[in-house]
């Protein structure tokens, strides 16, 4: 029978939790790197043993951490993050230049192909890979010397890099999404990039429809429809059908169009799903009601999806790597809270647990689906 | 013998107890005995000061002697209890956080 491993990174260590395919009854382990930020934790396509985590701390810096044994043993590999050259500035919050200097890995993509290539989305704001298994990390500097970068931006979290989408059909093919930037693809591995912002309109910038300066979110895709990205930004859901070229907006009757999350149904290419929240005030669900929205549409019509989630005095964030779908059939989904409660469900939405509550601030959630 | 006092999240790091002990050869100087111990526990590496500048972590302290060494040159020789280990070197996170 099939299994899940749910891999959930919060603000003070990790923990693993596991079941058999019917996603009744969750084992947990951790906390792993108890008292550290987890930002990310990812396992490998290619071997789902081989999991990568990002683990960091004001203190200390940041450290990667590998198991090659499904999360039970643990080691450090490397954390060296070198800028590549020369590295410029960027917009501070007031509008000044502002040095790059690292700060932590927000996100790990390993490769669909190889268990020891990961890309690594960090902050301030740029795109590195390790190609011997977290050894040692090398910058993809194509991306912070694009030429735009002194018109980027930290949003509240930082300048963040932190969504890297892999084009399985496409090796050549990434996207990636940053706050406050917007999203950048590439056709040649990460060499070059170019700003994918056409139909993005964002109140909080001097030109509204600027090349970048947008506070992506997140972006989503499916695997089988690689030219179809969604995303959920500052204010905003948007839905590219040309792999990023223009944008157009998909809110359509959402109670409010400001969240962090945004996620694909794993057999249903147009099935989407959202959690909206208050405002960007306001960072907790509209009326008190935690609420996810499904739309089977591709977008513009929406559902709330309740039955299991609180429907009253509610006030707990999803951040942006905290929601993730398995492969089961019906698909499962899941996110994590701010308030330390991991939901899922096992029928694509329609009903809801907690697997897990009263942990740290979830921070990340990924999930596998093991044979 | 020198005796390094590390944070309790170096010593999980490390896989080391409260203190470390390091042989350093030559002037004991804070750049010194980083060196040593990273050298030991290279998973040390990037911790307590930045992999390129080698500047110390602005949330790590250095104390020794009831003395704070956070903001000497890590060239200034260490105190002459601590050369001799009668006392430890202690590194020590700063109170903040929650």
């Amino acid at each position: 029978m099939s299994g899940i491993r749910v891999l959930v990174g919060t603000r003070k260590g990790a923990f693993v939790l596991t079941s058999d395919g019917s996603r009744k009854k969750w084992g947990i382990s951790g906390p792993h790197f108890a008292g550290w930020e987890m930002y990310h934790l990812k396992g490998s396509p290619a071997d789902p043993q081989r999991i990568y985590a990002s683990q960091s701390s004001g203190w200390f810096g940041q450290m990667i951490q590998r198991s090659d044994d499904g999360g039970e043993t643990w080691t450090a590999v490397g954390n060296k993050f070198v800028y590549d050259g020369a590295t410029g500035t960027h917009q501070w919050y007031d509008g000044t230049p502002h040095p790059w200097e690292f700060k932590r890995v927000w996100h790990l993509e390993p490769s669909y192909t190889d268990p020891d290539t990961v890309y690594a989305g960090v902050e301030d704001a740029a795109m590195f890979r390790t190609t011997d298994g977290g050894q040692s990390w090398q910058e993809l500097p194509g991306l912070r010397t694009h030429g735009s970068g002194p018109r980027w931006q930290p949003g509240a979290g930082g300048m963040c890099l932190h969504t890297i989408l892999l084009d399985r059909s496409n090796p050549a093919r990434i996207f990636i999404a940053i706050s406050a930037a917007g999203a950048f693809r590439s056709d040649d591995g990460g060499e070059s990039w170019h700003p994918i912002n056409r139909g993005l309109y964002s109140k909080y910038i001097p030109d509204p429809t600027a090349e970048v300066g947008h506070c992506v979110h997140r972006i989503a895709m499916h695997p089988s429809r690689p030219d179809v990205l969604f995303m959920q930004k500052h204010w905003d859901v948007m839905r590219s059908d040309d792999a990023g070229d223009s944008w157009h907006k998909i809110s359509g009757d959402l109670p409010t169009d400001f969240g962090f999350v945004i996620d694909v149904h794993a057999h249903e290419p147009d099935t989407v799903y959202v959690v909206p929240i208050k405002s960007d005030a306001e960072h907790f669900p509209l009326e008190g009601k935690l609420r996810v929205y499904r739309s089977r549409t591709g977008g513009n019509e929406w559902e709330p999806l309740t039955e299991g989630l609180p429907q009253s005095d509610c006030y707990v964030n999803v951040l942006r790597d905290a929601m993730a779908v398995d492969t089961l059939d019906p698909c499962g989904v899941y996110f994590g809270t701010t308030g330390g409660q991991v939901y899922a469900s096992a029928d694509s939405g329609d009903n809801w647990a907690p697997i897990v509550r009263d942990l740290p601030a979830v921070v990340s959630v990924e999930v596998q689906t093991l044979p | 013998m020198i005796r390094v006092e590390l944070p309790a999240h170096l010593r999980l790091l490390a896989h080391v107890g409260a203190e470390v002990t390091l042989e350093v050869e030559g002037q004991a100087t804070l750049r010194a005995v980083l060196d040593e111990l990273e050298a030991r526990y290279p998973v040390l590496c990037g911790t307590i000061r930045d992999h390129v500048t080698q500047k110390r972590r602005p949330f790590l302290r250095f104390f020794a002697c009831e003395q704070d060494l956070s903001h000497e040159s890590p060239d200034t020789p260490l105190p002459a209890a601590v050369v001799a280990g009668t006392e430890p070197l202690l590194i020590i996170g700063a109170i903040a956080g929650g």
